[in-house]
């Protein structure tokens, strides 16, 4: 670490929720006093160590955590060069590692009295995980979905509401997890008093994108010492790798390596069928510029007149046309590398994972799956890459069925 | 001054409320949406809002975000949307126009080329809705360097200590959103917005007109009673996603503007 501050990565965001020029809180006037006092409350709570207890024990109890780190060693032998290690985030309770930050946003939501929660929720993960934590807590919840993204997703969709949720599916503008959250936002400026809006990634207005982020450094700092543990006192992994719709997942496996200058840092974004003018494609910041949308200015998706343009990917997680801010400065700063994989490339690495290592994948970290099996074969024996397993595929199989041309009948 | 503070000056000798009527920009096409435009001030509009389509207007109910999209896919931008003001200014240079819409379109647009274009257009303010006070520097402030009026949201949750700070640099008028919620929704009471609007007075001298769930001419009445005008979007947005002619919406804009001209 270094001892000078301000040569530090990991200070931001700064009093207006800036990382750089990104971030901030571009919200309407009846949200900003709400987004105020979530701030001053999670301010009050972040050096209470009564929160933190709390997390420990849920975190440990109710979630699974630690989970474990994994030397793939069919993979890394199948791949011929470095040292391939798995962060097993896809086993915790809910089967990803959304709940890591929806625990901290519900604790926090009850220390403020708010008895309702409201979600948005793309490939229904952070949905699922939401309805579970509420469930738990016997708090209302109430989850927007796009209208597509419940046709492409039952599984999530139906497990939310044996948990008790609503889930509302989300017509507006194209249905998509972008509406969703516009939706979500109509939702809270009109139930301002009693409603929470726990988001699912590192993005939105401040402090939304600095907290999820705090939520689940808990990724990275597991590594930190599970590492040390497994390949001796003090060894840091020489690359870590994370795929990125929104960048939570890779925000927590990210953050707590930010100061340590030898870690190579990779964000994946979803190529989708390739990203060029067409932009089918979800890969904000080697494809878009920046812009301000759903509270933050950030990379975006969008057209030459501001218009926000819809994503595309074959996981539902990652179709967002934009990115939480800190990438977007990791990104610019040059801190962290970020690069794009297709659709087919995903699904090469979804299959291979599950006949390698006896893991079934989500579509997400497949993403990250697939470009480790690109870096990989040219690196050395003793290059250590740290990738996020961040989901677990049970509810792609369908998607995936469907892409490899496998027909699965769906009883009525 | 601008054309704004005239308005307010003049509607002040006469004794007389103001009536605002919000339309999208290119709703349903560009060609009908001038002829509305156009059609406002003879209705009795006092300062037209001019709506910014915007793909994600996340502060707007559906009737105002089919508006949008109906706009976008004839084809409307901000150059059009600009393009629409000169046209109405070629006929009119004294019935203000506010801009009202989201930052990124004028974000991408660069702040200084569109302060320079939206000026030279014709438009006297703007109303972007995801600029609270924290933001200034990013529009509020350029804009009233450049002589535009930037117009700011007062709401329901607009708590006496934050309240100074909305106020510090608007200009032009104060907008009171009468409820917490989004446009054309839940129907605003007179009864809850008097007490408000005196709130947010003691703390200014600007005008302050109320919108959100305004439908009809007696709620127009009932709310420019209370305060210093009104705003109604959705509803007349709503005789346009009808398919209503030019004349039969203006007509029913008129008896809006009659409503609150008789507070």
């Amino acid at each position: 670490m270094p001892d000078d501050l301000f040569n530090s990565f990991m200070t931001g965001p700064d009093e207006n929720g800036r990382f750089g020029k990104f971030g901030g809180r571009f919200v309407s006037e009846t949200l900003m006093p709400l987004i105020l006092s979530l701030e001053a409350e999670y301010e009050k709570a972040k050096t209470d160590q009564s929160f933190w207890d709390e997390m420990d024990d849920l975190w440990t109890h109710y979630v699974g955590r630690p989970s474990p780190l994994y030397h793939a060693e069919r993979l890394t032998e199948h791949l011929g060069g470095a040292k391939i290690y798995m962060k097993r985030d896809e086993l915790n309770h809910t089967g990803a590692h959304k709940i890591n930050n929806v625990l901290g946003q519900i604790i926090l939501a009850r220390r403020m009295g708010k008895t309702r929660i409201i979600a948005e929720t793309g490939a229904g993960q952070h949905g699922v995980a939401t309805a579970t934590v509420c469930a738990k807590f016997g708090l209302k919840c109430v989850v927007y979905m796009g209208a597509h993204d419940v046709e492409r997703q039952k599984p999530n969709v139906f497990r939310m509401r044996l948990l008790g949720a609503e889930v509302i599916p989300v017509t507006s503008g194209r249905g998509t997890l972008k509406d969703a959250m516009n939706d979500a936002l109509r939702d809270w400026v009109t139930n301002v008093r009693d409603t929470f809006y726990c988001i699912g990634t590192v993005a939105g207005p401040h402090p939304y994108p600095a907290m999820v982020r705090d939520f689940q450094s808990i990724i990275g700092k597991e590594v930190r010492w599970q590492l040390a543990e497994a390949e001796g006192e003090g060894r840091l992994p020489d690359t870590v790798v994370a795929a990125i719709g929104g960048g939570s997942n890779a925000m927590g496996l990210f953050y707590p390596f930010l100061d340590d200058d030898e870690v190579n840092i990779i964000g994946v974004e979803a190529g989708g069928k390739g990203v060029n003018d067409k932009m089918e494609h979800c890969a904000s910041l080697t494809g878009g510029r920046p812009g301000v949308l759903h509270g933050n200015r950030t990379y975006l998706l969008q057209d030459d007149d501001g218009q926000i343009l819809e994503g595309f990917s074959i996981s539902a997680g990652l179709d967002y046309p934009g990115i939480g801010p800190e990438h977007s400065w990791l990104h610019d700063v040059g801190r962290a590398q970020y690069v794009s994989i297709t659709d087919k490339e995903a699904l090469e690495a979804f299959q291979l994972c599950c006949t390698l290592e006896g893991i079934i994948p989500a579509l997400e970290p497949s993403h990250a799956l697939a470009h480790v099996t690109k870096i990989a074969p040219d690196l050395p024996a003793d290059h250590v890459i740290v990738m996020n397993m961040c989901g677990r595929g049970d509810k792609d199989i369908f998607t995936v069925a469907a892409a490899l041309g496998f027909e699965m009948e769906e009883k009525d | 001054m601008t054309r704004i503070d005239a308005k307010f000056a003049t509607l002040r000798d006469t004794g007389k409320k103001a009536f605002v009527a919000y339309v999208m920009a290119g709703d349903p096409d560009f060609e009908t949406s001038l002829e509305i435009v156009k059609g406002l001030p003879g209705a009795g509009v006092d300062i037209i809002e001019l709506g910014l389509p915007f793909t994600d207007p996340m502060a707007d109910g559906p009737t105002i975000q089919l508006a949008g999209q109906r706009a976008l896919e004839g084809g409307m931008t901000l150059n059009r949307t600009l393009e629409l003001a000169r046209k109405f200014r070629e006929d009119d240079d004294t019935t203000p126009i506010v801009m009202m819409g989201y930052y990124n379109p004028i974000y991408s647009r660069g702040v200084s080329t569109f302060l320079e274009q939206a000026k030279e257009a014709g438009i006297d303010g703007l109303i972007i809705v995801d600029l609270p006070p924290e933001e200034d520097d990013e529009l509020c402030l350029p804009a009233q360097k450049a002589g535009l009026n930037f117009i700011r949201l007062a709401t329901p949750t607009t708590d006496d200590a934050r309240l100074p700070k909305v106020l510090e640099n608007t200009s032009g008028f104060v907008y009171y959103v009468s409820i917490t919620g989004i446009t054309g929704s839940a129907e605003a009471q007179s009864a809850d917005v008097g007490p408000e609007v005196a709130r947010i007075k003691a703390g200014t001298n600007l005008p302050v007109i109320v919108g959100f769930g305004i439908k009809t001419p007696e709620q127009s009445r009932a709310i420019a009673e209370v305060a210093d005008g009104s705003v109604v979007g959705s509803a007349i947005v709503d005789q346009i996603e009808k398919g209503k002619p030019v004349n039969e919406v203006l007509a029913f804009v008129k008896s809006l503007a009659d409503g609150a001209h008789s507070a």
